[in-house]
Order: C-alpha cells, then sequence, then structure tokens
C-alpha cells in the first residue's frame, strides 16, 4: 500500500522560483505563477504552492492561519483548539475556483488570530513561539487537521498538481505581494496529500527547495530536541524548523545561519579567505551547530518577515540563477522563469554554493508594509 | 592436558633456520643437532603466527588440535577442558583480549545507504570531503552586540583529524615501544591516544597534546603533572571486557619504569578496586568530574568511560548531567590484558545496542549535545564506524585492531606476560620486537585508509562531511533483525 | 656512498639476515632450492649474539681496505661507488685478506678455496641488500650517512 507523506520519505526533485521589490512595492500573483508555468518540465503534476508576503494589508496584525482539513470532525476539533488559545478576528474558505487538474481537495479553510492575552501569558512564552507551538499541537495532534501558513501579512497556498494549476486554482491574480516564492515538485512516488507539497511554513517563515539533502536525519534528530515534530518528513520542512530555531530562537542573523546550514569547507577555513575573527567564529559554528550542516543537493528560497534569503549547498549540485533589475531581485531554478518575469534585467548571475543571496526590504519599506 | 594446536612444518620446506625456535618465547620449537631436524612441542603453543609470520621458506603453520573428545553439543571441547584445568587449580579462569563467543555482530546486519538518481554520489578524489570532528559539550549561547558581533562561550574540546581515537591501554599491560608507537601515531594522525590507568612514561609527556589521561579506581600514576600534560582527563568507571571488576596487573609486570610510572613498588600486583571508592552513587561522579575540572584549570573536557551494561541508556543520561563533556562507551567484546574468562564472555551487551539506546535517550531528553559519544569495544573496520556514526557515535575508540596493526594475531594471551610481538610484555628481549619506527607508521597507515574508507562510503551517500552523517539513521537499515532489534536500533529493515 | 648500517637496539638475533644473505648470493631460485642443496650456502652477513645486544655485521667497505691492499692475488679490488668487491676467479684463497679485516667479515665459502664477502648484493639480482630487506625489524637498513 502507499504510504501518505509522513508515514514515508519520498525524495523529489523541482523547480523553484521568487523575487522580491526592496521597496514594498506590490505585484500581482499573476507574475509568478507565469515564471514558474515556463518550467514545467521540472514538476510532474503532484506538487505546487506558492508564498505570498504583503497580501493581507488589511489584517497585518493578525496570524493568518490557513490550515487543510480532512473532514469537518477535524475542523471542528481544530476551532475548539483555536478558540481556547486564540482570539479569532475572522474565519472563512479560501476562496478558489475549479480546475480540472486539481482534484481531491480538502476543506480548505483561513483564520486570522490574535493569541488570548491570558493564554499566552500563562505560557511563559514570546508570542511567536506560543503560535508556533499552537500550530506544531494542531498538525501533530489534530488527525486530519494541518496548518500549512501561519504567518503574518502573508500566506502559503498549495496543492496537488502542477503550480500553474495551483495558481489558478487558488486566483493568486486576486492576491497583491511584495515577495512572491513558488515551488514546482517532482516527486518520486505520489504523496497524495496536499499537506505535503511545498513551500513549508512556520510563522512567516516560508521556503521552497530543491534537492534531496542527504543529511536529513541528522538535521532531524537534532533539531527535534528543540520541540520541533517533524511530521512530514520533508527536507523542506526540517530546514524550515532549522532556520526558525537558528534565526528566531536563537537571534542569529542570516548571514551566519547560511554559514550554519552550509559551513565553510575546513580548507577555506584554512585558506586565510575570511577574517580572523571570521574564522574563530565559523570554527566555532562548525564544531557547535554541527548537527546542523546541511549536506547534498539544495537551493532554497527563504521567505521572512521582511525579505527574502537565497541559498545553495556548498558544492552547489543544484542550479540556481540571480537577477536584478531596479529595486527587485528574482531568484529561480532557471533564467527563462526570470527572462519571463522580467526580460530586460540589469544584472543576472549564479551565486557561487554555500554564498547566501540576503534581500530585505528597504528600512522606510519595512515601516511602510 | 591436551595441547589446544598443532604445529605442522612441512619436511620439505624447513632448511633448519632456527627462526621459529629464537622468536618463540614459550619454547615450541627446538633443534635437534643429533636427529638434525626441527621438533614443536605443541603442548605451550599459544598460536600467535610469530613463527608463521618469520619462517622464511613458509613451512610452518598452526592448526587447532584434531583430538577430540568424544563429540557433546552440550558439552564442547573447551568447557570440558576448562573444567579438567579448574579441577586441578582451584582457581579462576583467566583470558585476554575480547569476547570471543558466538553472539550477534549487529555491524553486520545493519547496511548502508547510497545514492541513486534523486541525489548524486559525491567523488572523494575530486571534492572536498570532510572527516575533523570535535569531542566536547557543545553550548549553543551566541548574543549579538549593537555592532553585530557575535559574542559566543566556548567550552574545552577535543579536535579530531579523523573520528578514530586510540582506547585506552596501560604502560604496563602493554610495552613502552607499543605506547611509543600509539603516541607518535595519534601525533602524525591528529588524533588521541589514551595512557590507560598505568600514568604516562616520561619520555612521551611531549606527545602530551594528543594524549587522554586516565584516571581508573587504582589511582596509578595521577598526579597533577600527569592531568596538566594531557589535552583530557577520562575518568574509568568500567570497561566492555570486565564491566564490574578492576584491573589486575601481575607484579611480573611490574618492571622498574612500569614501577615508576605507576608510583607502585616494583614487582607488586596492581589490582584496581571493582568501583572508586568515592563513587558510590551518581552524585558523587559528579564531584571528582569537577575536582579534575577545578585540578586542570577548566581548560580540558572531562571523558566518562563506563561499560555497556543493561541500563546503559539511564547511566549515561545520568553521566551527561553530571558534567561530563564525552561518555565513552565500551561493548562487551572490547579487549583486555586479563580479565577473568567468565566475566569476559558473559557480562555486558553489544556495543551497537548500547550505543542506539544511548543516542536516542539523550535526544530524547534533549541533551545529546551537552556531551560528546565515543565508542569501541570491538569497531573492526571503517564500515564499523560509519555504521557507529550513523547510529549516533560521534567517534571511536580503537584498540584491538591497533594492536593488530601492530603485529597482534589474537592469540589472547597477553596475560602471560609473554607477547611473541612485543606489545603485551614487559620481557627487554621481546619488547625489542616491536619498532616504533615500524609500528607507528602502520597505525598511521591502518588509520589513514580507513579514513579513505570511510570518505569513499560518505561520498556514496552524498554526504560531504561526518557531522551530517553523525545520528543519520535513515542511511541504515538491518537485515534478518527482529522488529525489536530494529526498533532499539532506531534503524528500519531493508526494504522498506 | 649508501652502507648498510645496524640499530643494535632493534636486533633479535633471529639470524633471518644471514639466510636471505646466503640464499640471495647462492644463485639459486629460491631459498629452499639454497639450503637442500649439497653445499649449503655461506652468509656473508653474521649476527653476533649477546646476552643483551645482539648485531649484525657484513663488510664495512671501510677506508683503509687493509683487505684490497693485502690481497696477492689482484682479486679484490673497489668500484668506482667505494664497494670493495672480490673476482672469485682471481682469489687463490691465501685467506691474507681474512686475516687483514678488522671486522671479521670476510668468510670463506662452501668449498673451502676462495673467500666471499658483501659486495651490497650489486652482484646479484636482488637490487637492494637482501639482508636489509629481510630484517622483520629495520635493526639493518641501506642508506646515505
Amino acid at each position: 500500500m502507499l504510504q501518505r507523506e509522513g508515514a514515508t520519505r519520498i525524495p523529489a526533485g523541482c523547480a523553484i522560483s521568487g523575487f522580491i521589490n526592496r521597496s514594498g512595492r506590490r505585484t500581482n500573483g499573476s507574475v509568478i505563477v507565469n515564471s514558474i508555468a515556463c518550467m514545467h518540465e521540472r514538476s510532474n503534476g503532484l506538487g505546487g504552492g506558492y508564498a505570498g508576503y504583503g497580501i493581507y494589508p488589511e489584517y497585518k496584525d493578525q496570524y493568518a492561519l490557513h490550515v487543510f482539513y480532512d473532514s469537518s470532525e477535524a475542523r471542528i476539533k481544530t476551532e475548539a483548539f483555536l478558540d481556547r488559545h486564540f482570539d479569532v478576528v475572522n474565519l472563512s474558505r479560501i476562496p478558489v475556483r475549479k480546475n480540472p487538474r486539481i482534484t481531491d481537495e480538502p476543506l480548505i479553510w483561513r483564520y486570522f488570530v490574535n493569541p488570548l492575552p491570558t493564554k499566552l501569558q500563562d505560557s511563559q512564552l514570546d508570542e511567536r513561539t506560543f503560535v508556533a507551538k499552537c500550530v506544531i499541537k494542531i498538525n501533530d495532534k489534530i488527525d486530519g487537521a494541518y496548518v500549512f501558513s501561519s504567518g503574518k501579512n502573508m500566506g502559503v497556498f498549495k496543492a496537488v498538481g502542477y503550480p500553474e494549476d495551483v495558481g489558478d486554482f487558488y486566483r493568486l491574480e486576486e492576491y497583491d505581494g511584495w515577495a512572491w516564492t513558488v515551488h514546482g515538485r517532482y516527486p518520486t512516488n505520489t504523496p497524495g496529500w496536499w499537506g505535503g507539497a511545498h513551500p513549508f511554513s512556520l510563522l512567516d517563515y516560508t521556503v521552497v527547495h530543491n534537492g534531496e539533502i542527504s543529511s536529513y536525519d541528522a538535521n532531524r534528530r537534532f533539531i527535534e530536541m528543540f520541540g520541533y515534530k517533524c511530521n512530514l518528513l520533508t527536507d523542506t520542512e526540517v530546514i524550515t524548523y532549522i532556520i526558525d530555531y537558528l534565526h528566531r530562537r536563537l537571534g542569529m542573523p542570516l548571514e551566519d545561519v547560511a554559514k550554519v546550514i552550509a559551513a565553510p569547507f575546513w580548507s577555506e577555513l584554512e585558506s586565510g579567505k575570511f577574517s580572523p575573527e571570521d574564522t574563530e567564529k565559523y570554527r566555532h559554528f562548525r564544531n557547535v551547530f554541527s548537527s546542523l550542516l546541511i549536506t547534498g543537493p539544495f537551493s532554497i528560497i527563504l521567505g521572512f518577515n521582511n525579505g527574502l534569503m537565497a541559498l545553495n549547498d556548498r558544492l552547489k549540485l543544484r542550479s540556481m540563477v540571480a537577477a536584478e533589475k531596479g529595486d527587485t531581485v528574482y531568484i529561480s531554478s532557471e533564467e527563462c522563469s526570470i527572462r519571463t518575469m522580467c526580460p530586460d534585467v540589469d544584472r543576472i548571475w549564479s551565486p557561487r554554493g554555500g554564498e547566501p543571496i540576503i534581500v530585505t526590504l528597504d528600512k522606510d519599506a519595512q515601516e511602510r508594509v | 592436558m591436551n595441547p589446544l594446536f598443532e604445529v605442522i612444518r612441512d619436511p620439505d620446506r624447513c632448511i633448519k633456520c632456527r627462526v621459529c625456535e629464537r622468536q618463540c618465547a614459550n619454547e615450541v620449537h627446538k633443534y635437534d643437532p643429533d636427529l638434525d631436524k626441527m621438533i614443536s612441542d605443541s603442548m605451550t603453543c599459544v598460536d600467535c603466527q610469530r613463527c608463521v609470520c618469520l619462517c622464511p621458506t613458509h613451512a610452518l603453520k598452526i592448526r587447532p588440535n584434531e583430538n577430540q573428545f568424544r563429540p557433546n553439543s552440550n558439552w564442547s571441547h573447551q568447557t570440558m577442558d576448562e573444567i579438567y584445568k579448574q579441577a586441578e587449580s582451584g582457581g579462576v579462569l583467566l583470558s585476554a583480549m575480547g569476547n570471543p563467543k558466538e553472539y550477534p555482530v549487529y555491524w553486520d546486519k545493519i547496511l548502508l545507504n547510497a545514492s541513486q538518481v534523486t541525489n548524486p554520489p559525491i567523488d572523494p578524489l575530486r571534492e572536498p570531503m570532510e572527516t575533523k570532528t570535535f569531542l566536547g559539550k557543545k553550548s549553543q549561547k551566541i548574543s549579538y552586540d549593537a555592532n553585530g558581533k557575535a559574542h559566543y562561550e566556548k567550552t574545552p574540546y577535543l579536535e579530531l583529524d579523523v573520528p578514530i581515537m586510540f582506547s585506552a591501554m596501560s604502560f604496563g599491560s602493554i610495552s613502552k615501544n607499543a605506547h611509543e608507537c600509539l603516541a607518535r601515531a595519534a601525533e602524525e594522525l591528529g588524533t588521541y591516544y589514551n595512557t590507560g590507568e598505568g600514568g604516562l612514561h616520561e619520555d612521551f609527556y611531549k606527545y602530551g597534546k594528543n594524549t587522554i589521561c586516565q584516571v581508573a579506581s587504582g589511582r596509578f600514576g595521577v598526579f597533577k603533572g600527569y592531568l596538566d600534560t594531557g589535552a583530557a582527563v577520562e575518568i574509568k568507571m568500567g570497561q566492555g571486557a570486565k564491566p564490574g571488576i578492576g584491573g589486575h596487573l601481575p607484579g611480573m609486570k611490574i618492571t622498574d619504569e612500569v614501577s615508576k610510572t605507576r608510583m607502585i613498588p616494583k614487582g607488586t600486583d596492581a589490582i584496581s578496586p571493582a568501583p572508586h571508592h568515592d563513587i558510590y552513587s551518581i552524585e558523587d561522579l559528579r564531584q571528582l568530574v569537577y575536582s579534575l575540572k577545578e585540578a586542570t584549570n577548566w581548560e580540558k573536557p572531562v571523558i566518562v568511560k563506563i561499560a555497556a551494561v543493561h541500563n546503559v541508556a539511564a547511566i549515561a543520561s545520568g553521566v551527561a548531567r553530571s558534567g561530563a563533556d564525552i561518555i565513552a562507551i565500551d561493548g562487551f567484546r572490547g579487549g583486555t590484558g586479563a580479565a577473568p574468562t567468565r566475566i569476559r564472555d558473559n557480562v555486558g551487551i553489544p556495543i551497537e545496542l548500547a550505543l542506539a539506546a544511548v543516542d536516542s535517550r539523550l535526544r530524547d531528553e534533549g541533551i545529546r549535545d551537552e556531551v560528546s559519544v565515543v565508542v569501541g569495544g570491538s569497531i573492526r573496520s571503517s564500515a564499523d564506524v560509519v555504521k557507529a556514526i550513523a547510529l549516533g557515535a560521534d567517534a571511536c575508540y580503537i584498540a584491538s585492531a591497533a594492536l593488530m596493526a601492530l603485529g597482534c594475531h589474537l592469540c589472547r594471551s597477553c596475560n602471560t606476560g609473554k607477547c611473541n610481538w612485543g606489545i603485551a610484555t614487559q620481557r627487554p628481549d621481546l619488547v625489542k620486537r616491536l619498532n616504533p619506527e615500524i609500528g607507528y607508521k602502520r597505525l598511521v597507515n591502518l588509520v589513514t585508509a580507513w579514513d579513505h574508507e570511510i570518505k569513499e562510503m560518505m561520498g556514496g551517500m552524498g554526504i560531504n562531511s561526518i557531522e551530517a552523517l553523525r545520528g543519520n539513521r535513515l542511511m541504515l537499515r538491518g537485515v534478518g533483525l527482529s522488529q525489536k532489534e530494529l526498533d532499539i536500533l532506531g534503524i528500519q529493515h531493508a526494504g522498506e | 656512498m649508501k652502507r648498510v648500517y645496524v640499530h643494535e637496539d632493534w636486533c633479535l638475533a633471529c639470524h633471518l639476515c644471514e639466510y636471505y644473505c646466503a640464499a640471495a648470493n647462492s644463485g639459486a631460485p629460491d631459498m629452499i632450492k639454497a639450503f637442500k642443496s649439497e653445499k649449503k650456502p655461506v652468509p656473508r652477513i653474521q649476527v653476533e649474539e649477546g646476552s643483551e645486544v645482539n648485531f649484525a655485521v657484513q663488510c664495512r667497505h671501510c677506508e683503509g681496505k687493509p683487505c684490497v691492499k693485502g690481497c696477492i692475488a689482484g682479486a679484490l679490488s673497489v668500484t668506482p661507488e667505494g664497494i670493495v668487491v672480490c673476482d672469485e676467479n682471481k682469489c687463490v684463497g691465501c685467506y691474507t685478506c681474512v686475516l687483514s679485516c678488522p671486522f671479521g667479515c670476510i668468510v670463506i665459502d662452501e668449498e673451502g678455496h676462495r673467500i666471499q664477502k658483501c659486495d651490497l648484493c650489486t652482484k646479484n639480482h636482488n637490487g637492494e641488500p637482501a639482508c636489509v630487506q629481510g630484517c622483520p625489524n629495520k635493526a639493518i637498513v641501506f642508506e646515505e650517512r
């Protein structure tokens, strides 16, 4: 019998694409749909998904929870849980359009919530940790419920199907965002479950990833010590948790996060390429965070509350191209997809393995969005 | 009594050069001038293979004595022999080296993964392939000041260029030349060797930065200068070959130099107590750990070595919470210079299961990065090392394999003090048979070869740094194991 | 000049060097044939045994070369490399060299009519001195000093 995503590990190849406008100018979702459509051959119709940032300006102070339900029973249980922990400001089904190639859809709901102040205080956690814990709890404990998006003023949309069909299904042309990422999946067998599609997200972190990491179980078994539960057994899930742990919980800047997960080779550290202070720091990282080193091919685009980061594995075993036009930065598996979004880029290059591209909103834009 | 072995000499090949006679400390071979031929008395032969290896015409072979008692599935020949021996001596049976009995070897029931199609294998000849390993507590405390400068806490650690160290063997149980081989090899390989419980010979203080100084229940050779010299201090709570008892070095091995190094009178038996008499429980261990840290100015990691026994996971968890930086676990197949046979053959559990249980427990409790885990007790090849690391070990201790590189043929007679290979002996004429110039290079060769093989296997799995292999149990599959065994090992069956 | 040196610390007095030497210079294809023949080959190296110290000795190819000076038949000579060699066809078996060698390194061959001595295996097909190759403990080395 075929096992559902999470019961077994399914390797997958993929296409990824994304862009960000530094000044916070919002772009329609149809642009990102077109960019992935031209890399159709890199997906096989078994998963696609998007993350858009800045798409819910009217609810920008609430956590937007996107949830898949297998049954009404799961929804009732989850909503009871949400009512106990959150003040639900708005709830609705996510509007979709019927598409002949998108089938077997679960119930898809959206909630805009604020943590209940008393519950938050009792938990002795900061707000984001509280929300993250609630999300992990729903996904781990409530059978048939899966929260697939949980950040503020951002949202994930994903399904089993080709990514362009998924975009059509979710009516992405009705959303505008200052950054978008997308993922088209090529799994080796049928996941059969929408939760397994990408991006994977926790709070406002979203990850789209192309590759298959060889360090998976070393990373998983380590990160699970810190309260995470890798239920999906996917690379993207564990990468998201690692970034969440290092960036949000330990407070490390993304530059240093990149030096942990795609650590410089010892030969680089011995070559004098880095300043003595950085060399010492990276040596320390390779000692202390050794279990968070990710090996094997990967190219990822991380979305977060005010920017994007793109990163390749240190050997650059997966393709990834970046380009710039004015205040917009594009990243994609293939140049063709960038040219679809912007035919006349100012600069286009292939980032080196292990060297992150971090693009954040300009200061005034950060305040605005 | 029957001889255990038969010496077979091919008279057509024997040229009567008498090298066998000169090299056998057990006096098996003799030249008879009247008969003008070599004769052998197999009674004292231990099958150490020294004569076989040195015979220039390959005229010799040693094989088990074909003389058999009446076959009996219940009473084996060996069991009966041991009864005759004890009926005569009234004493405890003694043995050496690791448990030779037919218990399951789990390493041989675990298979490794390799990349196909969905991700690429990596070629270690063309791409960087890293095996550097740090051992010690990992402190994740980090903060950034207003200028973005990172401030972090550094804890004492050991830095290994290969994830393999030489495990504890004392000067006394093995020869000074053997110690020199280990020390020099550790230095050249960028790893560590371990003094065992016999102190450190003054000639070897210069290898201090590659030395782990052991503190055992007898406290032999322990003083401040000794602790200060090493790179780490190891408290030996137990040994895989003989959990629950201390060491016993017979007086005949306590020569002038051994006596001076151990700080005990010449010729007296060196008997380590079974427990540390200042450690009767876990809170006492904590005191010794912190005393040793205090004594070494908090600059050196402290290793606590325990034997793999039934509740090893709980013990390891307690040790991790007692300030130890590294836990060394010694499996029941681990070697020894001398142990009561019944204890060696019947006490303790396999290292594979102990390691899996300890690693899982430490992770379940969220304290895996508080300590590093080093395993020993019959690591026989680079494949064992890779499997151990994938099960969750940080590094491996090897000792039997190291002695084999020096010539040991596992005749398991170390306790007699007549080691023909110059390893487990203090007789000067025998000790000189181990030339450290040759020995250390053979150790370097062995570990270098294993390192190459580890890199090949890692590359096949698409892993280019050893830390991504550590605890990566998805890379392992069991064959022919029960569900219970698979559950304890935390791996799936092949085909799953 | 590369010479054979001994490390008495590592000499085990196993005498294997003697057998490897004798076999290499016997002309026989292997050691068994060399020693199973009628005439037992004589080694050009000899182990001196003591209670604690042992070492092997063979021609030092020494500076003064008294053997060459004393040879009445012109059988002993020095090669351009400095190796003292013996032309067995010229040797008349007067043993003057045996008497004059300060190291006792010149031996009488198996037939007792001629001398033989170490020529650093330059005349056989061994390439490197057989005693060095055969020493199990690197007590004999062949090196430039």
